[in-house]
Parts: C-alpha cells; sequence; structure tokens
C-alpha cells in the first residue's frame, strides 16, 4: 500500500496537467528506510515526448547524489500517461530499476491541461511484474 | 589502478548488498570486466554486444561517460565511477 499526503499527490497531478501533452515525471523522496514519501522533487522529462520519458542523466546523476547526501530513496517515481490509462506501459515495465519504490501512474487523457477529476494508480514493479495497490491518502 | 564504483539497489543483489565497491583497470571496460571477477553476472547487466546498455548510465566523476570515450574512457587512480540506471519508460 502507498500512504501519501494529499498535498503531494495534488502536486503530480498539477505537474502532470502542465505538461500536458507531453509525459511528465520525477519522484518524492522519503528517508531510507521508510516508506513515507515526503519531497517533492519534479523532473525535466529530456524526452520532451508524449509517448515516452526520461531523466537528464545529469540530472539524474545530481539527483541521486542530493538523495545520498540526504540519507533519502526514491519512495514514489511518477510520471504522467497523456493519452492512455494510468497503467504501467510495456516500455515502464522494461526499463523499472527501483524494485523498492512505488510507481506511480497518473493519467491526463479525460482532462488535459484543465482541472477535474484525475486518474492516479500506484504499482509495483519487480521483475517484470507488476502488482497494483491500494492508495491511502491523509489529508493535508 | 584502484576505483570506487558506486552500485546502484538494482545492482546490488551482486554485490552482497553493498552501495560501494573497488575495483582496477585503465579504462572502464577494463574496470568492468574487473568487476565481472568480483561479482559474476553484473558486467551483463552494463554492455551488450553493441557496448554501454541504452538505459545504463555509467558517470566517471561527474561525467556521463557517453560523453567520454565509452567503455574505452580511460580510468585513473582515485576516480569515482557512479552506475545509475535510467529513470525512463513510456
Amino acid at each position: 500500500m502507498l500512504v501519501i499526503r494529499q498535498d503531494l499527490i495534488d502536486a503530480m497531478v498539477a505537474h502532470a496537467r502542465a505538461d500536458h501533452p507531453d509525459e511528465a515525471c520525477g519522484i518524492i523522496a522519503g528517508p531510507e528506510g521508510s516508506e513515507t514519501p515526503e519531497r517533492f522533487v519534479p523532473m525535466l522529462n529530456a524526452a520532451r515526448s508524449p509517448t515516452f520519458y526520461e531523466f537528464d542523466s545529469g540530472d539524474l546523476l545530481r539527483l541521486y547524489r542530493d538523495l545520498d547526501d540526504r540519507d533519502e530513496v526514491p519512495v514514489v517515481i511518477y510520471h504522467s500517461h497523456t493519452a492512455t490509462e494510468a497503467y504501467p506501459s510495456r516500455t515502464d515495465v522494461a526499463y523499472a530499476s527501483e524494485p523498492e519504490a512505488h510507481y506511480v501512474l497518473v493519467s491526463t487523457r479525460e482532462t488535459g491541461t484543465e482541472d477535474g477529476p484525475y486518474e492516479l494508480r500506484s504499482f509495483r514493479i519487480v521483475d517484470g511484474q507488476v502488482t497494483e495497490e491500494p492508495i491511502s491518502v491523509l489529508e493535508g | 589502478m584502484p576505483v570506487e564504483v558506486r552500485v546502484p539497489t538494482i545492482l546490488r543483489s551482486f554485490t552482497a548488498g553493498e552501495k560501494s565497491v573497488a575495483a582496477s583497470g585503465d579504462s572502464l571496460q577494463a574496470v568492468i570486466a574487473d568487476l565481472d571477477q568480483s561479482y559474476p553476472g553484473i558486467a551483463e547487466r552494463l554492455v551488450d554486444e553493441s557496448g554501454l546498455r541504452r538505459f545504463v548510465n555509467v558517470y566517471l566523476n561527474d561525467e556521463d561517460v557517453r560523453f567520454l570515450e565509452g567503455l574505452r574512457t580511460p580510468i585513473a587512480d582515485n576516480d569515482a565511477i557512479t552506475i545509475l540506471p535510467a529513470v525512463a519508460g513510456g
């Protein structure tokens, strides 16, 4: 189960809407050894694409050094789908490389850049296996 | 030449959980070959027949080796190598 504050969900949704129709991506860091996402870190999608995302390689190194310095891990890795459902694509599964992370997908296919109901789901992706998990929201 | 290699979570199954290991070699290719001697199987996760795998990033100090000489990048004493899988998808 992913336990997450409402304001962090709102931040992911807002980022997804702002970057629509390109995919948005980022992480939410939390203390190492915890399962608690705390620090919202939006990243640039170096691919700037509606069908692909990739953290810039320099940004990736700086991000992981910063996490190390803070004794944090990427508790959540999120990205958006802008034309399809909030479910990991084959590419997402192929490149998933953080077995301990919660992979959160946001879909903006219904609302685009506008406000409205959102689709946001959380998954574990381990050894090519996708497992959806419930989300428990803590009111901010 | 000894260098420190930072290993990402997903490859720590090869290194008995160690985040950082020592290896030696005068090029990145030689360092990876040396790593594979100590941690058999790890090289295959990093390289394929065409070179470094597309979604594995390797950095020499602060620089992505793709912007240096790839597997032929020379390695000197006290260099630090960091391996990070790309965060990517579709």
